[in-house]
C-alpha cells in the first residue's frame, strides 16, 4: 500500500455506472482533510458532492470538469504523507493497518472498459484481489474480465461458461454443479445481450465474426461499434490521464452515433413528455419597439445602471412580469385533478450553454426590482455558460422565455417546460419598415411568440397576457404608469 | 333555501375553504423546548394529558451527548457512501430529537420495531453502531440479535414492521406481561409516507381493536421520497388515530424533551394495558431520503433553511448554554468524543471482512433444511471450480 492512493469515481446510488464531474472544489497541491468536499458529480440520480477519503494532498485530478467517468476509474490521487518528501514512483511505503486502499487494482480496472450495461446481475464474482470493488450494491457490481478469477483449466481468455449462475436446483435428483467445459462458443453460440445484438443486425455485423471483450467474452456494444466502424476490435487500453471523449468521428457508413445522455437525454424527455401531454397553442404578436430600445439606452446612460448589463431580454421579462400580475392564471400548472395557480413567478430563462439547453430559474421574480432582476438575469447566464447551475436553480421554474432572436430568428413556437402553462419566444429586434405615424418608416421592430397550454389558458386569456406585454414593449413608460 | 335548514348549515361547513395547509400546519403541537431553546414547563395534549419532564443536569447533557454523536456517526456514514464503502445509507440528519426522545424513553423490556433510518433508536438501545453500517456494507444481514437488545431488525419494505409490532404486542398481551407498572411495550416506528400505505392501516385496526400495548411512533418527516406531505393525508396525521379508536398527539419531533415526555407517557399506558396509541413526531428530514436521491430536484432551499432554524441540537445548546447546564468545556468535550467515534467507527467499517458467499446459507433456517444442504454442496462445487479458491 503505498502513500499516494487514487480514488475511483464509487457506484453513487445503487447500480449506476457512471457519473459527470460537474465541479471540481479542489486543485492540485491542495491540502485536503478527510471528509472534506473534493468534487461534485451528477449521476442520473443525483447531483452530489464526494468527500475525500484520505487526508493529504492532491497530487493530480484525471478528469475535468464536464467529463463523464464510468464508475470504477480513478478520478484523484492524492498523496496522503505530504510532509514525507519527494515520491519514489515504485513506492513501497509502510502499510498503514487503518485504511486500505483500493490498490493499482483500480488501474487494472480501467484496461477493460466495461461495456455499457455490462452488469451482470447474476454473476457471482469473488473479491477483487487486495481489496473491494468499489461498486458495493445496487444491482450488482459491474464485473469486468480483470475482476474476475478464471475457472480451473479454462484456457486464458477464452470465454468461460454460458451459465451466469448456478443451475436451478430440481426438487429430486441432484443435478451436477455445472462444470467449468462449457464455453461461450459452444454450439455456434454467441454471448451478447439482445440490445447488443440488435444494434449489431441495424448495422449488418455479423456477431459471430466478433471476438468479444465483455464479461465471460461476451460481445459488447463497444465490439459491434468498433466493427462497423471498421477498426480493429483489440480493446485498447484507455489512459488514466486522457478522458475518454466522444470523438466526432464518421465511420465507413458515414453515419456518426452518439450515445443520449445528460442533459440531451433530459431535454429529449421533457419535450416529447411536454409536447404530448400539454395541448400547445402558439400566438405570434409583432411589435414596434423603437420607444422601448430608447428607453433602454436612457437607462444604461444613467449613473447608477453604468456596471448593470442592460439587454432588451431585461424589458421582456419585465413585461412578462408585470402582465403576469395582471392575468395570475398564466402562471399555473396542471395537476390532474386541479390548477394551482401560484403566487410567485420563478421566471426561467432558457440558456444555450455547451452542455445543451438548460433552463434556470429566477426565484421570486415578481418581488424583484428592475435593477435586481437584471443582476439576477446576468448571474444566471454567467452561472448557466459556466456549467454550475445547481439542480435547485432548475427545478420549480413557473414560467419560461426563451430568447430565440439572439441566434438572428425572429420567433418560434416553443414547447412548455413540464408543469409550466406558458413561455414566451422572443425573437431578434431588426429594424424594418413599419407604419409608424401614418408613414411607413425604418422602425425597430420584434416578434414574440407565445405557447400557452389550452387546459388552463383559453385563447382569450393567452391573447391578452401576449398583448400587455406586447403592449409594454411598444410603450414601457406609460405601461408601467397605468398598471403600477 | 330556507334559514335554520340542517342541509344548509351542513353545507356551509364544508363549503367553507378548507386550506390544505391543513394537513401541514401547526395544530396541538406539544414542545417543551422552543426552536430558540426556551425551555416550556408542561405542554397539554389533545385530549388534556399535561406533558412534562424532570431531568437532572446530567440527564439533559445525556440527550444532548446523545443528539451529537447519533448526528456525527450519522454523517461518518454518509461520508463512507459517497466515497464507496457503503452501498447506500439513509441518514437521520434532523430527526435525531424524535429518535434519541423516543429511543431514551423505552425501557429495558420494550421492543422497538424500527425503519432503516432508526439508527438513533438503535444507538439508545446500546447496539454498537457499526451493526447497520455493515448491512449497508453488503457484508452481514444486521448482525445484532433482536431478543437480546430489544430492537428488532431494520425492515426496508415501508411500513412492513407495524403490522410485526402488532402481532409481537398482540403476543405480549395474551401472556399477560401487560397490566402492571411494569409491564411490556411495543414501539413501531414509521414514515409519514408509510400512512399511506395498506400495512399501517391494517395494523392500526389490530393494534385497536385488540387493546395491544403498542404505540405507533411515526416521524413526519414531511417528505416519502420526493413526495410531499399533502400528497399523504388532507388530516394532520395525528388525527387519524381518532378514526381507529385510540388517542393521537402531535409532537415537536425537533424537541428531545417533549419527544420524550410524550413517548413515555404512550408507552406507559400501554404497558398498563391502555391500549396503543399515535404519536406525530412533526420533524425534517434535512438530508437526502437516501444516498441515491437528490431533495434539491423537488423541494426549495428556503424550506429547509426554515427548519435549519429548529435545529434540534441547537435548541439544546442554546438551553444548556442558557441555564448553565453545560459550558463550553462540555460542548467541545462532546465534540471530541464524537470525532474520536466516528474515526473509531470509519476504521472499523474499513476493516470489515467481507465474507464468504457460502454463508449465505448459514442463518436461513436454525437446523439448516435438506434442500438447502443440497444448494449449498452444488455453491460450493461451483466455487471449487475458479482459480484460487481457498474452500
Amino acid at each position: 500500500m503505498s502513500r499516494i492512493k487514487e480514488f475511483n469515481l464509487p457506484d453513487l446510488g445503487e447500480g449506476l455506472a457512471e457519473g459527470e464531474i460537474l465541479a471540481w472544489l479542489v486543485k492540485v497541491g491542495d491540502t485536503i482533510e478527510l471528509n472534506q468536499p473534493i468534487v461534485e458529480v451528477e449521476t442520473a440520480k443525483a447531483a452530489v458532492e464526494i468527500p475525500a477519503k484520505w487526508a493529504g494532498q492532491v497530487r493530480a485530478i484525471f478528469h475535468p470538469e464536464g467529463t463523464t467517468v464510468e464508475v470504477g476509474t480513478p478520478i484523484i490521487s492524492i498523496d496522503t504523507d505530504p510532509g514525507a518528501g519527494p515520491v519514489e514512483e515504485s513506492t513501497t511505503g509502510t502499510p498503514s493497518a487503518d485504511l486500505p486502499t483500493p490498490s493499482a487494482a483500480s488501474l487494472a480496472a480501467v484496461e477493460v472498459a466495461p461495456a455499457e450495461g455490462a452488469v451482470e446481475p447474476g454473476l457471482i464474482g469473488g473479491p477483487a484481489p487486495g481489496g473491494r470493488t468499489a461498486v458495493l450494491v445496487g444491482y450488482g457490481p459491474r464485473t469486468t474480465a480483470a475482476k474476475r478469477r478464471p475457472r480451473k483449466g479454462a484456457v486464458p481468455v477464452q470465454a468461460a461458461p454460458v451459465q451466469a449462475a448456478p443451475a436451478p436446483v430440481a426438487p429430486a435428483p441432484v443435478a451436477p454443479a455445472p462444470a467449468g467445459n462449457g464455453n461461450g462458443r459452444a454450439g455456434g453460440l454467441v454471448l451478447a445481450k439482445p440490445p447488443v445484438r440488435k444494434l449489431a443486425k441495424d448495422l449488418g455485423v455479423d456477431l459471430a465474426t466478433l471476438a468479444g471483450s465483455g464479461p465471460l467474452g461476451s460481445i459488447t456494444r463497444e465490439d459491434v461499434q468498433r466493427a462497423a466502424n471498421g477498426t480493429p476490435a483489440a480493446a485498447e487500453p484507455l489512459t488514466v490521464t486522457a478522458p475518454a471523449t466522444a470523438v466526432a468521428s464518421f465511420g465507413a457508413d458515414r453515419e456518426q452515433r452518439i450515445p443520449v445522455k445528460g442533459v440531451r437525454k433530459l431535454t429529449a424527455e421533457n419535450m416529447s413528455r411536454s409536447a404530448f401531454t400539454a395541448p400547445h397553442v402558439t400566438e405570434f404578436l409583432t411589435v414596434d419597439v423603437t420607444r422601448a430600445m430608447k428607453a433602454l439606452d436612457r437607462l444604461r446612460d444613467r449613473r447608477e445602471w453604468r456596471d448593470v448589463r442592460v439587454s432588451p431580454l431585461l424589458l421582456v421579462a419585465k413585461a412578462v412580469l408585470l402582465a403576469v400580475k395582471r392575468h395570475p392564471m398564466v402562471n399555473s400548472t396542471w395537476a390532474g385533478d386541479e390548477i394551482v395557480v401560484k403566487d410567485y413567478v420563478n421566471l426561467g430563462i432558457a440558456a444555450a450553454t455547451e452542455r445543451g439547453l438548460i433552463v434556470p430559474n429566477i426565484k421570486d421574480a415578481g418581488r424583484l426590482s428592475l435593477r435586481e432582476l437584471a443582476d439576477a438575469m446576468a448571474g444566471l447566464v454567467q452561472t448557466a455558460k459556466a456549467g454550475k447551475t445547481s439542480p435547485a436553480d432548475m427545478t420549480g421554474g413557473t414560467l419560461t422565455i426563451t430568447n430565440v432572436g439572439v441566434f438572428g430568428v425572429d420567433t418560434g413556437t416553443p414547447i412548455l417546460p413540464p408543469g409550466e402553462s406558458a413561455i414566451l419566444a422572443f425573437g431578434a429586434v431588426r429594424e424594418m419598415p413599419w407604419v409608424h405615424k401614418g408613414k411607413v418608416k425604418p422602425r425597430l421592430v420584434t416578434t414574440l411568440g407565445l405557447s400557452f397550454d389550452h387546459r388552463i389558458v383559453d385563447g382569450e386569456l393567452g391573447s391578452k397576457f401576449l398583448r400587455d406585454i406586447g403592449d409594454f414593449l411598444a410603450d414601457p413608460e406609460a405601461a408601467l404608469l397605468a398598471w403600477t | 333555501m330556507a334559514k335554520g335548514d340542517p342541509g344548509v348549515t351542513g353545507r356551509g361547513r364544508r363549503a367553507a375553504p378548507r386550506s390544505r395547509k391543513g394537513a401541514t400546519g401547526d395544530p396541538q403541537l406539544v414542545q417543551l423546548l422552543t426552536a430558540d431553546g426556551e425551555r416550556i414547563e408542561s405542554a397539554t395534549g389533545p385530549d388534556g394529558t399535561e406533558y412534562r419532564v424532570d431531568f437532572t443536569d446530567e440527564e439533559y447533557r445525556g440527550l444532548y451527548r446523545d443528539l451529537v454523536l447519533v448526528r456525527k456517526l450519522d454523517a461518518e456514514a454518509t461520508a463512507l457512501q459517497r466515497q464507496g464503502e457503503l452501498g447506500l445509507w439513509a441518514s437521520l440528519l434532523g430527526q435525531e430529537a424524535a429518535q434519541v426522545g423516543s429511543g431514551r424513553a423505552l425501557r429495558t423490556q420494550d421492543m422497538a420495531f424500527p425503519t432503516y433510518r432508526e439508527h438513533g433508536v438503535l444507538y439508545c438501545r446500546g447496539i454498537d453502531p457499526i451493526m447497520p453500517l455493515g448491512l449497508f456494507r453488503g457484508v452481514d444481514q444486521g448482525g445484532w440479535d433482536p431478543n437480546e437488545f430489544k430492537f428488532n431488525m431494520y425492515t426496508i419494505v415501508i411500513g412492513a414492521q407495524t403490522l410485526h409490532a402488532t402481532g409481537y404486542a398482540m403476543g405480549v398481551h395474551m401472556d399477560g406481561r401487560t397490566g402492571t407498572e411494569d409491564g411490556e411495550a411495543v414501539i413501531a416506528y414509521f414514515g409519514d409516507g408509510a400512512t399511506s400505505q395498506g400495512d399501517v392501516n391494517e395494523a392500526f385496526v389490530w393494534a385497536s381493536v385488540f387493546n395491544t400495548p403498542l404505540v405507533f411512533f411515526c416521524q413526519n418527516n414531511q417528505y416519502a421520497i420526493s413526495e410531499p406531505l399533502e400528497r399523504q393525508t388532507r388530516v394532520p396525521l395525528y388525527q387519524r388515530a381518532g378514526g381507529f379508536g385510540f388517542p393521537g398527539v402531535r409532537v415537536d419531533g425537533n424537541d428531545v424533551l417533549a419527544s420524550y415526555a410524550v413517548t413515555r407517557h404512550a408507552l406507559d399506558n400501554a404497558r398498563l394495558g391502555q391500549g396503543p396509541s399515535l404519536i406525530e413526531a412533526y420533524t425534517y428530514r434535512m438530508g437526502a431520503h437516501t444516498t441515491s436521491d437528490d431533495p434539491t430536484r423537488y423541494r426549495i432551499a428556503s424550506e429547509v433553511e426554515a427548519w435549519q432554524a429548529k435545529d434540534p441540537i441547537a435548541r439544546m445548546k442554546a438551553f444548556l448554554t442558557k441555564q448553565k447546564i453545560a459550558d463550553d468545556a462540555f460542548f467541545a468535550e462532546v465534540d471530541e468524543q464524537a470525532r474520536t467515534e466516528s474515526v473509531h467507527l470509519r476504521e472499523r467499517v474499513l476493516a470489515m471482512p467481507d465474507p464468504e458467499p457460502v454463508t449465505m446459507f448459514d442463518n436461513v433456517y436454525p437446523t439448516g433444511s435438506p434442500e438447502l444442504d443440497v444448494q449449498r454442496a452444488q455453491f460450493t462445487k461451483y466455487m471449487e471450480s475458479f482459480e484460487g479458491s481457498a474452500h
